[in-house]
Formats: C-alpha cells, structure tokens, sequence
C-alpha cells in the first residue's frame, strides 16, 4: 500500500518554485522512471491528457522536450537542456514553457533552471525539485501555466471557497 | 479569517464570474476593452465596471497605446490568490501518482530477477 500523499509546493523566494514528494521505491528506480522516455509517458501527463513526445537526449547539453495533448484538445509542451547528471543521485536541466515559435526570443524569456535531487532513506526516496527562475514574472507564468492547464478546475475550486468566505 | 468587505481586496474581486472571465481573457495578452465586450457578450458599461474593480484590488493593469486603453493581468497581485499554486501542486500531484504505479511495476520487475541492470 502506498499512502505517497501529495505533491508540497513552495515559494522559497521570489523566483523559486520547490517541490517535494516521498516515493515508496529505491532512488535508482525513481531516476529511472524520470528520466526514461517509455517510462515518461506513463505519467508525466497526469490526468490532464496524453503524452505525445518525451525525448529525453540524457547527457549534459542534450536537450530534451515533452509535449501532452490536454484533454481539452490543446497541446501544453515544455523543452529544455541538460546542464548537469549525477545518475540517481541529481539533474540540473533547463525549462521553457512551449508558447510558439519566436515568442521566447520576443518576450526575453530566461530558461528556468531546474535542479532535481533523489535522496534515499530506507529504501523510500525523497524527490526535490527546485525551480530558479529569471524574474519574479517568470516564475509567475509557470505557476499560471500549470494554472492555464487546469484553469477551469481552479476557477470552480475558487468559486467554492469564495463561496464559503460569503 | 475576516477579509476586507465586498471588493477591497483581490480574492473577492475574484469570485465574481465574470471577473475571472475577464482575467481568463487578459491571461493570453493585453486587450482593449472592445475585445473584452466581444470575447464575453457583455455590454460596455458592465465590462468597464468590472474592470475598474479589477483595477481598483490591482488586478489589473492599464496603459494608453494611442487612442486605445489596453488592460493586462497584472501577475504579481495575482499571488494572494496564488494559493492557487494549488493548481500547480495538483497537476503535480496526479504526475506522482502515475509515477508511484510506474515505480511499482518496476520494483516488482527487479524482484522477479528479470530487470536488465
């Protein structure tokens, strides 16, 4: 039985997004399901869609890119570079929110860098995943774009809880 | 916790539907507020209305461009209501999921010897 529970997101700075989550499994095998492509596919979409891309070029400055087909019908995709890889142990990588052709380079947009660490403790294994962003702007649009991928749900939930505050 | 009456402060403005139907519009780009009036069949008066409130919790940001007012989701006063990094947290949540039945698939692979490491 695995009772993993939820993803804990924080905001360690202004320009900093972390994630936290504890894995029932040994380290190598979570490293193994991150960064494996076939395996990538299985879970990276969440409930949101499909994954229709995962490549994954692991070595530093392969690239890698990740696109789903919400199930809304539009695509929500991510690409970046690899910068760092300590097998099983750490992956320093870059992050650009997919917004169309030019719009990076028209919107001055920075690569976020992400550093994710695999820890293991009796045999289960802590995830931390921390976002470095180029501005307090950009960290905002990552934080909306996982809002824009489930914006109607997030409306509804807010709609309940402004409800309650009535 | 009290909160601040009626529109004084950003999470109230927002629970007004058509509010947040405005900031959904302004979340993809900077828009005049003909666009606004178009994009969600309200009358001028109601749309500028709603604006001013958004304007007023800062919200919303506008800036002439020539004759034309365009209005933006001002992203940083959006955080309060980032506790809606909830819906972050969740699309995460759901990834690990997923991945925690992944994983379990591959620890039982390896303890049936047939992993190729």
């Amino acid at each position: 039985m695995v009772t993993s529970g939820t993803a804990v997101v924080t905001l360690p700075s202004e320009t900093q997004i972390q994630i936290t989550r504890e894995f029932d499994a040994p380290k190598h095998l979570v490293y193994r399901a991150w960064t494996t492509p076939e395996l990538i596919e299985r879970w990276w979409s969440g409930k949101r869609g499909e994954v229709i891309v995962a490549d994954v070029d692991l070595r530093v400055g392969g690239s890698w890119r990740y696109l789903m087909t919400a199930n809304e019908g539009y695509e929500v995709g991510f690409h970046g570079e690899f910068r760092e890889i300590v097998p099983n142990e750490r992956i320093v990588n870059t992050e650009i929110y997919d917004t169309g052709p030019g719009t990076e380079e028209a919107q001055g947009l920075e690569p976020a860098v992400i550093t994710t660490t695999f820890t293991e403790v009796g045999g289960r294994t802590l995830l931390t995943q921390t976002t470095e962003c180029h501005s307090a702007e950009v960290r905002d649009m990552i934080l909306e774009s996982g809002m824009e991928v489930g914006m109607q749900e997030s409306m509804d939930r807010l709609e309940q809880v402004a409800g309650s505050l009535a | 916790m009290a909160r601040a009456a009626t529109t004084t402060d950003a999470f109230n403005a927002v629970a007004e539907p058509r509010r947040r139907a405005i900031l959904e519009v302004l979340a993809s780009g900077e828009r005049p507020v003909n666009d606004l009036v178009s994009a969600l069949a309200l009358a001028q008066p109601q749309v500028s209305k709603h604006l001013r409130v958004l304007r007023e919790v800062g919200l919303v940001e506008v800036r002439s461009d020539g004759r034309r007012r365009l209005y933006r989701v001002n992203g940083r006063s959006l955080k309060p209501i980032h506790d809606w990094v909830r819906t972050f947290e969740k699309t995460w949540t759901q990834r690990f999921e997923r991945l925690d039945t992944v994983l379990e698939e591959l620890e039982e692979e390896e303890g049936d010897g047939i992993d190729g490491d």
